[in-house]
Protein backbone atom coordinates (compact mmCIF):
# COMPACT_ATOMS: atom_id res chain seq x y z
CA UNK A 1 0.00 0.00 0.00
CA UNK A 2 1.23 3.66 -0.68
CA UNK A 3 2.67 5.48 2.62
CA UNK A 4 1.14 8.56 2.46
CA UNK A 5 2.52 12.33 4.90
CA UNK A 6 -1.34 11.81 5.86
CA UNK A 7 -0.93 8.14 7.16
CA UNK A 8 -0.37 9.70 10.89
CA UNK A 9 -3.27 11.51 10.81
CA UNK A 10 -5.91 8.63 10.22
CA UNK A 11 -6.64 7.97 13.77
CA UNK A 12 -7.91 11.10 13.92
CA UNK A 13 -10.44 10.33 11.17
CA UNK A 14 -12.54 7.88 13.38
CA UNK A 15 -12.54 10.64 16.46
CA UNK A 16 -13.85 13.26 13.37
CA UNK A 17 -16.50 10.96 12.21
CA UNK A 18 -17.45 10.32 15.89
CA UNK A 19 -18.08 13.32 16.84
CA UNK A 20 -19.83 14.42 13.67
CA UNK A 21 -22.47 11.78 13.94
CA UNK A 22 -22.93 12.73 17.67
CA UNK A 23 -23.86 16.56 16.20
CA UNK A 24 -26.04 15.08 14.14
CA UNK A 25 -28.14 13.23 16.44
CA UNK A 26 -28.18 16.19 18.32
CA UNK A 27 -29.21 18.21 15.61
CA UNK A 28 -31.67 15.97 14.37
CA UNK A 29 -33.15 15.43 17.80
CA UNK A 30 -32.40 11.55 17.45
CA UNK A 31 -32.38 11.17 21.03
CA UNK A 32 -34.06 13.30 24.05
CA UNK A 33 -32.10 16.49 24.06
CA UNK A 34 -31.66 15.98 27.96
CA UNK A 35 -29.74 12.13 27.66
CA UNK A 36 -27.77 13.43 25.05
CA UNK A 37 -26.43 16.65 25.71
CA UNK A 38 -24.63 18.11 22.60
CA UNK A 39 -20.79 17.68 22.27
CA UNK A 40 -19.82 21.55 22.78
CA UNK A 41 -21.42 21.45 26.51
CA UNK A 42 -20.04 17.77 27.04
CA UNK A 43 -16.26 19.34 26.75
CA UNK A 44 -17.24 22.15 28.12
CA UNK A 45 -18.12 20.25 31.26
CA UNK A 46 -15.05 17.87 30.68
CA UNK A 47 -12.52 21.04 30.54
CA UNK A 48 -13.69 22.84 33.59
CA UNK A 49 -14.17 19.93 35.34
CA UNK A 50 -10.35 18.64 34.65
CA UNK A 51 -9.20 22.34 34.96
CA UNK A 52 -9.51 23.00 38.78
CA UNK A 53 -12.95 21.09 39.23
CA UNK A 54 -14.29 18.22 41.13
CA UNK A 55 -13.37 15.93 37.92
CA UNK A 56 -9.93 16.25 38.43
CA UNK A 57 -10.07 15.49 41.71
CA UNK A 58 -11.76 12.68 41.27
CA UNK A 59 -9.72 11.54 37.82
CA UNK A 60 -6.82 11.59 40.52
CA UNK A 61 -8.29 9.73 43.53
CA UNK A 62 -9.19 6.79 40.83
CA UNK A 63 -5.88 6.97 38.99
CA UNK A 64 -4.16 6.75 43.24
CA UNK A 65 -6.42 4.08 43.78
CA UNK A 66 -5.67 1.83 40.77
CA UNK A 67 -1.86 2.49 40.41
CA UNK A 68 -1.43 1.61 43.88
CA UNK A 69 -3.75 -1.64 43.26
CA UNK A 70 -1.79 -2.62 40.10
CA UNK A 71 1.64 -1.82 42.41
CA UNK A 72 0.46 -4.08 45.54
CA UNK A 73 -0.91 -6.78 43.15
CA UNK A 74 3.07 -7.17 41.03
CA UNK A 75 4.83 -6.87 44.38
CA UNK A 76 3.21 -10.14 45.06
CA UNK A 77 2.18 -11.86 42.01
CA UNK A 78 5.30 -11.30 40.36
CA UNK A 79 8.15 -13.16 43.00
CA UNK A 80 5.25 -15.31 43.53
CA UNK A 81 5.05 -15.99 39.33
CA UNK A 82 8.59 -16.48 39.28
CA UNK A 83 8.45 -19.03 42.25
CA UNK A 84 5.60 -21.36 40.89
CA UNK A 85 6.29 -20.93 37.53
CA UNK A 86 10.37 -21.96 38.19
CA UNK A 87 8.82 -25.65 38.88
CA UNK A 88 6.04 -26.67 36.45
CA UNK A 89 5.01 -28.97 39.06
CA UNK A 90 4.43 -27.13 41.72
CA UNK A 91 2.11 -24.56 39.19
CA UNK A 92 0.02 -27.53 38.23
CA UNK A 93 -0.44 -28.27 41.76
CA UNK A 94 -2.31 -24.89 42.26
CA UNK A 95 -3.28 -23.65 38.71
CA UNK A 96 -7.02 -24.75 39.11
CA UNK A 97 -6.86 -22.60 42.30
CA UNK A 98 -5.66 -19.65 40.00
CA UNK A 99 -7.74 -20.55 37.50
CA UNK A 100 -10.95 -20.70 39.68
CA UNK A 101 -10.53 -17.13 41.12
CA UNK A 102 -9.60 -15.62 37.82
CA UNK A 103 -12.81 -16.63 36.60
CA UNK A 104 -14.52 -15.20 39.66
CA UNK A 105 -15.79 -12.11 38.81
CA UNK A 106 -14.05 -9.78 41.48
CA UNK A 107 -17.29 -7.79 42.15
CA UNK A 108 -18.75 -10.66 43.70
CA UNK A 109 -15.71 -10.46 46.06
CA UNK A 110 -17.05 -6.92 47.36
CA UNK A 111 -19.09 -8.45 50.27
CA UNK A 112 -16.51 -10.55 51.44
CA UNK A 113 -13.79 -7.72 51.35
CA UNK A 114 -16.35 -5.46 53.28
CA UNK A 115 -16.84 -7.64 56.09
CA UNK A 116 -12.56 -7.86 56.30
CA UNK A 117 -12.01 -4.48 55.53
CA UNK A 118 -14.96 -1.99 56.09
CA UNK A 119 -15.80 0.51 53.42
CA UNK A 120 -12.71 2.98 53.57
CA UNK A 121 -10.44 2.91 50.44
CA UNK A 122 -8.99 -0.55 51.73
CA UNK A 123 -11.40 -2.72 50.37
CA UNK A 124 -11.77 -0.78 46.70
CA UNK A 125 -7.77 -1.12 46.44
CA UNK A 126 -7.63 -4.44 47.77
CA UNK A 127 -10.24 -5.80 45.88
CA UNK A 128 -8.81 -4.57 42.93
CA UNK A 129 -5.13 -5.66 43.20
CA UNK A 130 -6.79 -9.06 44.09
CA UNK A 131 -8.06 -9.16 40.97
CA UNK A 132 -5.30 -7.53 38.95
CA UNK A 133 -2.98 -10.01 41.18
CA UNK A 134 -4.32 -13.21 39.37
CA UNK A 135 -3.67 -12.11 36.35
CA UNK A 136 0.02 -10.80 36.66
CA UNK A 137 0.75 -14.01 38.53
CA UNK A 138 -0.37 -16.24 36.01
CA UNK A 139 1.25 -14.78 33.47
CA UNK A 140 4.23 -14.48 34.99
CA UNK A 141 4.20 -17.94 35.42
CA UNK A 142 3.27 -19.12 32.10
CA UNK A 143 6.05 -16.78 30.75
CA UNK A 144 8.52 -18.18 32.93
CA UNK A 145 7.37 -21.88 32.13
CA UNK A 146 7.45 -21.25 28.33
CA UNK A 147 10.70 -19.81 28.45
CA UNK A 148 13.13 -21.23 25.54
CA UNK A 149 14.50 -24.98 26.51
CA UNK A 150 16.83 -24.31 24.30
CA UNK A 151 18.12 -20.56 25.97
CA UNK A 152 17.96 -22.28 29.27
CA UNK A 153 20.17 -25.37 28.00
CA UNK A 154 22.63 -22.55 26.03
CA UNK A 155 22.78 -20.94 29.45
CA UNK A 156 23.27 -24.57 31.40
CA UNK A 157 26.20 -25.64 28.92
CA UNK A 158 28.04 -22.16 29.46
CA UNK A 159 28.12 -23.35 32.72
CA UNK A 160 25.10 -21.55 34.91
CA UNK A 161 24.15 -22.46 38.35
CA UNK A 162 20.43 -22.96 38.43
CA UNK A 163 19.87 -19.74 40.41
CA UNK A 164 22.22 -17.95 37.09
CA UNK A 165 19.81 -19.63 35.17
CA UNK A 166 16.81 -18.22 36.98
CA UNK A 167 18.08 -14.95 37.07
CA UNK A 168 19.82 -14.89 33.88
CA UNK A 169 17.55 -16.22 31.41
CA UNK A 170 13.94 -17.14 33.23
CA UNK A 171 13.47 -13.57 34.25
CA UNK A 172 14.90 -12.18 31.18
CA UNK A 173 12.31 -14.45 29.50
CA UNK A 174 9.15 -13.89 30.95
CA UNK A 175 9.31 -10.36 30.93
CA UNK A 176 7.50 -9.89 27.23
CA UNK A 177 4.72 -11.72 29.39
CA UNK A 178 5.05 -10.25 32.37
CA UNK A 179 4.22 -7.05 30.79
CA UNK A 180 1.16 -8.42 28.69
CA UNK A 181 -0.44 -9.68 32.84
CA UNK A 182 0.56 -6.40 33.92
CA UNK A 183 -1.29 -3.94 31.07
CA UNK A 184 -4.89 -6.59 31.86
CA UNK A 185 -4.02 -6.11 35.32
CA UNK A 186 -3.76 -2.47 35.74
CA UNK A 187 -7.21 -2.44 33.23
CA UNK A 188 -8.88 -4.76 34.86
CA UNK A 189 -7.69 -2.43 38.52
CA UNK A 190 -9.42 0.53 36.51
CA UNK A 191 -12.62 -1.55 36.43
CA UNK A 192 -12.87 -3.03 39.89
CA UNK A 193 -11.92 0.62 41.24
CA UNK A 194 -14.59 2.65 39.34
CA UNK A 195 -17.30 0.21 40.15
CA UNK A 196 -15.87 0.11 43.76
CA UNK A 197 -16.39 4.02 43.91
CA UNK A 198 -19.74 3.76 42.49
CA UNK A 199 -21.49 1.41 45.22
CA UNK A 200 -19.26 1.22 47.92
CA UNK A 201 -20.05 4.33 50.01
CA UNK A 202 -17.45 6.50 47.98
CA UNK A 203 -17.30 10.26 48.07
CA UNK A 204 -14.85 10.58 45.40
CA UNK A 205 -13.15 9.09 42.52
CA UNK A 206 -14.20 8.60 38.96
CA UNK A 207 -17.23 5.99 39.41
CA UNK A 208 -18.65 8.01 42.22
CA UNK A 209 -18.48 11.03 40.02
CA UNK A 210 -20.69 9.14 37.00
CA UNK A 211 -22.96 7.90 39.44
CA UNK A 212 -23.62 10.94 41.17
CA UNK A 213 -23.54 13.11 37.96
CA UNK A 214 -26.57 10.16 36.87
CA UNK A 215 -28.04 10.63 39.97
CA UNK A 216 -28.49 14.20 39.87
CA UNK A 217 -29.61 14.53 36.25
CA UNK A 218 -26.42 16.31 34.75
CA UNK A 219 -25.85 14.68 31.51
CA UNK A 220 -22.56 16.56 30.60
CA UNK A 221 -20.79 15.88 33.77
CA UNK A 222 -22.47 12.20 33.14
CA UNK A 223 -20.42 12.30 29.72
CA UNK A 224 -17.44 14.11 30.83
CA UNK A 225 -16.53 11.53 33.75
CA UNK A 226 -16.84 8.75 31.18
CA UNK A 227 -14.75 10.31 28.75
CA UNK A 228 -12.14 10.54 31.34
CA UNK A 229 -12.45 7.43 32.59
CA UNK A 230 -12.18 5.98 29.20
CA UNK A 231 -8.83 8.46 29.17
CA UNK A 232 -7.14 6.88 32.01
CA UNK A 233 -7.75 3.34 30.91
CA UNK A 234 -6.40 4.07 27.34
CA UNK A 235 -3.34 6.11 28.91
CA UNK A 236 -2.73 3.41 31.77
CA UNK A 237 -2.01 1.04 28.79
CA UNK A 238 -0.59 3.11 26.40
CA UNK A 239 2.03 4.12 29.28
CA UNK A 240 2.61 0.46 30.38
CA UNK A 241 3.14 -0.06 26.48
CA UNK A 242 5.97 2.55 26.45
CA UNK A 243 7.75 1.47 29.38
CA UNK A 244 7.55 -2.11 27.48
CA UNK A 245 9.04 -0.85 24.42
CA UNK A 246 11.74 0.59 26.00
CA UNK A 247 12.65 -2.38 28.58
CA UNK A 248 11.66 -5.20 27.05
CA UNK A 249 13.09 -4.02 23.64
CA UNK A 250 13.30 -7.99 22.02
CA UNK A 251 9.45 -8.63 22.36
CA UNK A 252 7.89 -10.44 19.44
CA UNK A 253 12.00 -10.53 17.96
CA UNK B 1 34.07 -52.93 18.67
CA UNK B 2 36.21 -50.69 17.06
CA UNK B 3 37.33 -47.68 18.92
CA UNK B 4 37.40 -45.99 15.85
CA UNK B 5 40.53 -45.25 14.24
CA UNK B 6 40.48 -43.13 11.35
CA UNK B 7 40.95 -44.68 8.10
CA UNK B 8 42.58 -43.31 5.22
CA UNK B 9 40.36 -42.79 2.20
CA UNK B 10 41.73 -39.66 0.48
CA UNK B 11 44.25 -40.54 -1.96
CA UNK B 12 41.17 -42.65 -3.84
CA UNK B 13 42.29 -46.31 -2.63
CA UNK B 14 38.40 -47.15 -1.95
CA UNK B 15 38.72 -50.88 -1.96
CA UNK B 16 41.04 -50.63 1.05
CA UNK B 17 39.56 -49.46 3.37
CA UNK B 18 42.06 -51.51 6.10
CA UNK B 19 42.45 -49.41 9.44
CA UNK B 20 45.56 -47.05 9.46
CA UNK B 21 47.05 -45.84 12.67
CA UNK B 22 45.41 -42.53 13.96
CA UNK B 23 46.79 -39.41 12.47
CA UNK B 24 46.67 -38.00 16.36
CA UNK B 25 46.42 -38.81 19.64
CA UNK B 26 42.90 -39.21 20.82
CA UNK B 27 41.75 -36.08 22.73
CA UNK B 28 38.42 -37.01 23.61
CA UNK B 29 37.65 -40.94 24.58
CA UNK B 30 34.21 -42.66 24.72
CA UNK B 31 33.92 -46.10 26.25
CA UNK B 32 31.45 -48.25 27.00
CA UNK B 33 28.75 -45.40 26.08
CA UNK B 34 24.80 -46.19 25.83
CA UNK B 35 21.95 -44.47 26.13
CA UNK B 36 18.40 -45.90 25.34
CA UNK B 37 15.40 -43.19 25.36
CA UNK B 38 12.13 -43.57 27.23
CA UNK B 39 9.57 -44.91 24.62
CA UNK B 40 12.01 -46.41 22.67
CA UNK B 41 12.23 -49.38 20.83
CA UNK B 42 15.80 -49.71 20.46
CA UNK B 43 19.32 -48.45 22.12
CA UNK B 44 20.18 -45.14 20.47
CA UNK B 45 23.72 -46.21 21.90
CA UNK B 46 24.63 -49.70 23.07
CA UNK B 47 28.57 -50.24 24.31
CA UNK B 48 29.64 -47.88 21.85
CA UNK B 49 33.26 -46.83 22.12
CA UNK B 50 35.05 -43.91 20.12
CA UNK B 51 38.33 -41.77 19.95
CA UNK B 52 38.28 -38.30 18.58
CA UNK B 53 41.31 -37.65 17.58
CA UNK B 54 43.57 -34.16 19.13
CA UNK B 55 43.34 -30.93 16.86
CA UNK B 56 41.23 -32.22 13.90
CA UNK B 57 37.81 -31.44 12.74
CA UNK B 58 35.17 -34.03 12.97
CA UNK B 59 32.37 -34.50 11.28
CA UNK B 60 29.52 -36.98 11.89
CA UNK B 61 26.99 -37.97 9.60
CA UNK B 62 24.53 -40.71 9.31
CA UNK B 63 20.94 -41.85 8.19
CA UNK B 64 18.21 -39.41 10.25
CA UNK B 65 17.60 -40.40 13.92
CA UNK B 66 20.84 -42.38 14.35
CA UNK B 67 21.51 -40.63 16.83
CA UNK B 68 24.43 -37.72 15.69
CA UNK B 69 23.13 -34.94 17.90
CA UNK B 70 22.62 -37.12 20.42
CA UNK B 71 26.36 -38.09 20.76
CA UNK B 72 27.58 -34.99 20.96
CA UNK B 73 24.93 -33.92 23.47
CA UNK B 74 25.93 -36.78 25.67
CA UNK B 75 29.69 -35.82 24.77
CA UNK B 76 29.04 -32.15 26.16
CA UNK B 77 26.72 -33.19 29.07
CA UNK B 78 23.10 -32.11 27.83
CA UNK B 79 21.95 -35.46 27.68
CA UNK B 80 23.03 -38.11 30.83
CA UNK B 81 24.24 -41.20 29.31
CA UNK B 82 22.70 -44.54 31.13
CA UNK B 83 26.13 -46.00 30.88
CA UNK B 84 29.68 -45.50 29.96
CA UNK B 85 31.97 -42.87 29.99
CA UNK B 86 33.46 -40.01 28.00
CA UNK B 87 36.71 -38.15 29.00
CA UNK B 88 39.08 -35.28 27.49
CA UNK B 89 42.75 -36.91 28.61
CA UNK B 90 41.63 -38.71 31.17
CA UNK B 91 39.21 -36.08 32.53
CA UNK B 92 35.87 -35.45 32.97
CA UNK B 93 33.78 -32.55 31.52
CA UNK B 94 33.18 -30.54 34.13
CA UNK B 95 36.96 -30.36 34.93
CA UNK B 96 37.64 -28.90 31.10
CA UNK B 97 36.48 -25.93 28.99
CA UNK B 98 34.16 -26.99 25.80
CA UNK B 99 32.07 -24.73 23.94
CA UNK B 100 28.38 -25.81 22.45
CA UNK B 101 26.80 -24.31 19.39
CA UNK B 102 23.35 -24.79 18.79
CA UNK B 103 21.38 -25.20 15.78
CA UNK B 104 18.59 -22.38 15.96
CA UNK B 105 20.79 -19.09 17.12
CA UNK B 106 17.95 -17.39 17.52
CA UNK B 107 16.95 -19.24 20.80
CA UNK B 108 20.22 -19.67 21.98
CA UNK B 109 21.05 -16.18 21.69
CA UNK B 110 20.17 -14.13 24.80
CA UNK B 111 18.51 -11.07 23.01
CA UNK B 112 18.54 -8.65 25.88
CA UNK B 113 21.91 -8.51 25.81
CA UNK B 114 23.87 -6.67 22.99
CA UNK B 115 26.34 -9.17 21.28
CA UNK B 116 29.24 -8.49 22.47
CA UNK B 117 27.77 -8.73 25.84
CA UNK B 118 26.35 -12.08 24.42
CA UNK B 119 29.78 -12.65 23.58
CA UNK B 120 31.42 -11.80 27.00
CA UNK B 121 28.46 -13.89 28.68
CA UNK B 122 31.00 -17.08 29.25
CA UNK B 123 33.75 -14.79 30.90
CA UNK B 124 30.52 -13.36 33.17
CA UNK B 125 29.78 -16.87 34.55
CA UNK B 126 33.34 -17.62 35.09
CA UNK B 127 33.59 -14.30 37.22
CA UNK B 128 36.06 -12.13 35.99
CA UNK B 129 36.09 -8.62 35.58
CA UNK B 130 34.10 -6.28 33.16
CA UNK B 131 37.50 -4.44 32.07
CA UNK B 132 39.03 -8.41 31.00
CA UNK B 133 35.82 -9.64 29.95
CA UNK B 134 35.87 -6.96 27.26
CA UNK B 135 39.68 -7.13 26.62
CA UNK B 136 39.47 -10.67 26.15
CA UNK B 137 36.07 -10.47 23.49
CA UNK B 138 37.59 -7.61 21.53
CA UNK B 139 41.11 -9.46 21.09
CA UNK B 140 39.21 -12.82 19.68
CA UNK B 141 36.70 -10.99 17.43
CA UNK B 142 40.05 -8.85 16.33
CA UNK B 143 42.19 -12.38 15.90
CA UNK B 144 38.83 -13.52 13.80
CA UNK B 145 38.75 -10.65 11.68
CA UNK B 146 35.32 -10.65 12.21
CA UNK B 147 33.62 -7.82 10.77
CA UNK B 148 30.24 -7.32 12.55
CA UNK B 149 28.59 -4.39 14.43
CA UNK B 150 28.71 -5.93 18.03
CA UNK B 151 26.97 -3.24 19.51
CA UNK B 152 23.92 -4.39 17.61
CA UNK B 153 21.16 -6.79 19.49
CA UNK B 154 21.48 -10.31 17.81
CA UNK B 155 18.17 -9.74 16.39
CA UNK B 156 19.38 -6.74 14.30
CA UNK B 157 21.83 -9.28 12.64
CA UNK B 158 21.53 -11.32 9.53
CA UNK B 159 20.67 -15.46 10.43
CA UNK B 160 24.47 -16.13 9.63
CA UNK B 161 25.87 -12.80 11.97
CA UNK B 162 23.69 -14.27 14.54
CA UNK B 163 25.44 -17.99 14.27
CA UNK B 164 28.90 -16.76 13.77
CA UNK B 165 28.24 -14.43 17.20
CA UNK B 166 27.31 -17.55 18.52
CA UNK B 167 30.23 -19.20 17.69
CA UNK B 168 32.25 -16.44 18.96
CA UNK B 169 30.64 -16.78 22.51
CA UNK B 170 31.30 -20.54 22.18
CA UNK B 171 35.27 -19.96 21.47
CA UNK B 172 35.45 -17.10 24.07
CA UNK B 173 36.47 -19.52 26.87
CA UNK B 174 39.25 -20.53 24.68
CA UNK B 175 37.34 -24.35 25.04
CA UNK B 176 39.77 -27.27 24.75
CA UNK B 177 37.14 -28.58 22.26
CA UNK B 178 33.79 -27.07 20.15
CA UNK B 179 30.22 -28.78 19.37
CA UNK B 180 28.49 -27.57 16.96
CA UNK B 181 25.10 -29.11 16.15
CA UNK B 182 23.70 -28.80 11.97
CA UNK B 183 25.49 -24.83 12.70
CA UNK B 184 24.17 -23.85 9.72
CA UNK B 185 21.14 -25.76 8.32
CA UNK B 186 18.64 -23.16 9.52
CA UNK B 187 20.63 -20.70 7.17
CA UNK B 188 20.62 -19.99 3.01
CA UNK B 189 22.72 -21.43 0.33
CA UNK B 190 24.46 -18.30 0.06
CA UNK B 191 24.99 -17.77 4.39
CA UNK B 192 25.92 -21.32 4.48
CA UNK B 193 29.04 -21.27 2.40
CA UNK B 194 30.01 -18.37 3.30
CA UNK B 195 30.24 -19.61 6.88
CA UNK B 196 31.68 -22.82 6.06
CA UNK B 197 34.58 -20.38 5.02
CA UNK B 198 34.39 -18.48 8.48
CA UNK B 199 34.28 -22.08 10.15
CA UNK B 200 37.56 -23.10 8.41
CA UNK B 201 39.11 -19.93 9.32
CA UNK B 202 38.18 -20.02 12.53
CA UNK B 203 39.51 -23.98 13.03
CA UNK B 204 42.81 -22.60 11.44
CA UNK B 205 43.35 -20.18 13.71
CA UNK B 206 42.72 -21.68 16.96
CA UNK B 207 43.56 -25.47 16.01
CA UNK B 208 40.19 -26.01 18.57
CA UNK B 209 39.61 -30.00 18.40
CA UNK B 210 35.66 -29.70 16.92
CA UNK B 211 33.36 -32.04 16.30
CA UNK B 212 30.58 -30.88 13.77
CA UNK B 213 27.31 -32.78 13.26
CA UNK B 214 26.16 -32.36 9.59
CA UNK B 215 23.38 -33.28 7.54
CA UNK B 216 24.52 -32.25 4.56
CA UNK B 217 27.23 -34.77 3.06
CA UNK B 218 29.11 -32.13 1.12
CA UNK B 219 29.71 -30.49 4.02
CA UNK B 220 30.44 -32.93 5.84
CA UNK B 221 33.19 -33.84 3.65
CA UNK B 222 34.33 -30.45 2.69
CA UNK B 223 35.21 -29.54 6.80
CA UNK B 224 36.49 -32.36 7.96
CA UNK B 225 39.79 -34.06 8.63
CA UNK B 226 37.50 -36.92 9.44
CA UNK B 227 34.14 -38.32 8.76
CA UNK B 228 32.31 -40.07 10.94
CA UNK B 229 29.98 -42.21 9.44
CA UNK B 230 27.19 -43.98 12.02
CA UNK B 231 24.78 -46.93 11.62
CA UNK B 232 21.37 -46.90 12.80
CA UNK B 233 20.13 -47.95 16.17
CA UNK B 234 22.33 -49.02 17.95
CA UNK B 235 24.40 -46.53 16.51
CA UNK B 236 28.07 -48.00 15.40
CA UNK B 237 30.46 -46.74 13.61
CA UNK B 238 29.96 -47.66 10.12
CA UNK B 239 33.52 -45.90 9.06
CA UNK B 240 35.62 -43.36 10.09
CA UNK B 241 37.04 -41.82 6.86
CA UNK B 242 40.11 -40.00 7.01
CA UNK B 243 40.29 -36.51 4.30
CA UNK B 244 43.12 -35.02 4.14
CA UNK B 245 42.84 -32.15 1.61
CA UNK B 246 45.59 -29.10 2.56
CA UNK B 247 43.48 -26.14 3.98
CA UNK B 248 42.18 -23.51 3.53
CA UNK B 249 39.98 -25.09 1.18
CA UNK B 250 38.05 -23.50 -1.58
CA UNK B 251 35.30 -23.92 -4.09
CA UNK B 252 38.11 -25.71 -6.06
CA UNK B 253 38.27 -28.37 -3.48
CA UNK B 254 34.78 -29.34 -4.26
CA UNK B 255 35.65 -30.02 -7.98
CA UNK B 256 38.71 -32.11 -6.20
CA UNK B 257 39.13 -35.77 -7.38
CA UNK B 258 40.00 -36.32 -3.56
CA UNK B 259 37.15 -34.87 -2.78
CA UNK B 260 34.58 -36.20 -5.08
CA UNK B 261 36.08 -39.66 -3.75
CA UNK B 262 35.98 -39.34 -0.56
CA UNK B 263 32.22 -38.45 -0.47
CA UNK B 264 31.14 -41.45 -3.26
CA UNK B 265 33.07 -43.88 -0.82
CA UNK B 266 30.51 -42.17 2.41
CA UNK B 267 28.10 -41.68 0.13
CA UNK B 268 27.91 -45.52 -0.28
CA UNK B 269 28.67 -46.28 3.28
CA UNK B 270 25.65 -43.89 3.92
CA UNK B 271 23.16 -45.83 1.32
CA UNK B 272 24.17 -49.01 2.74
CA UNK B 273 23.39 -48.01 6.36
CA UNK B 274 19.80 -46.50 4.80
CA UNK B 275 19.03 -49.85 3.07
CA UNK B 276 19.90 -52.07 5.93
CA UNK B 277 17.53 -49.70 8.54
Amino acid sequence: MKRDIFDPFLPVLGVIGLVALWYLAVWYQVVDPVLLPSPTDTFKAMYGGMAGGRLGFDFMRTVERTILATLIAAAIAIPLGIFLGASERLYRSVEFVVDFFRSTPASAMFPLFLVLFGVGDETKISVAAFGAMLVVLFNVAYGVMNARKTRLLAAKVMGASRLQVLTDVMLLESLPQTFVGLRNGVSLALVIVVVAEMFIGSTDGLGHRVFEAQQLFNMPDMYAAIFAAGALGYGLNLMFLLVERKFVHWSGK
Amino acid sequence: MDAGGPRSNAGGALADASPVAPLAPAHVTVRGLSKRFANAKAAVYDRFDLDIPRGQLVSVFGPNGCGKSTLINIIAGLIPPDAGEVLFDGKPLRAIKFGYVFQNYREAMFPWLRSIDNIEYPLKLMKLPKAERRARAERMVANLGVKIDLNRYPYELSGGQQQLVSIMRALVVEPEILFLDEPFSALDYEMTLFMRAQLQRIFLETRTTTVLVSHDLEEAVYLADHILLLSRGPAEIADFVHFDATRPRTDATLSDNGFIATKAHCLDIFQREVRKG
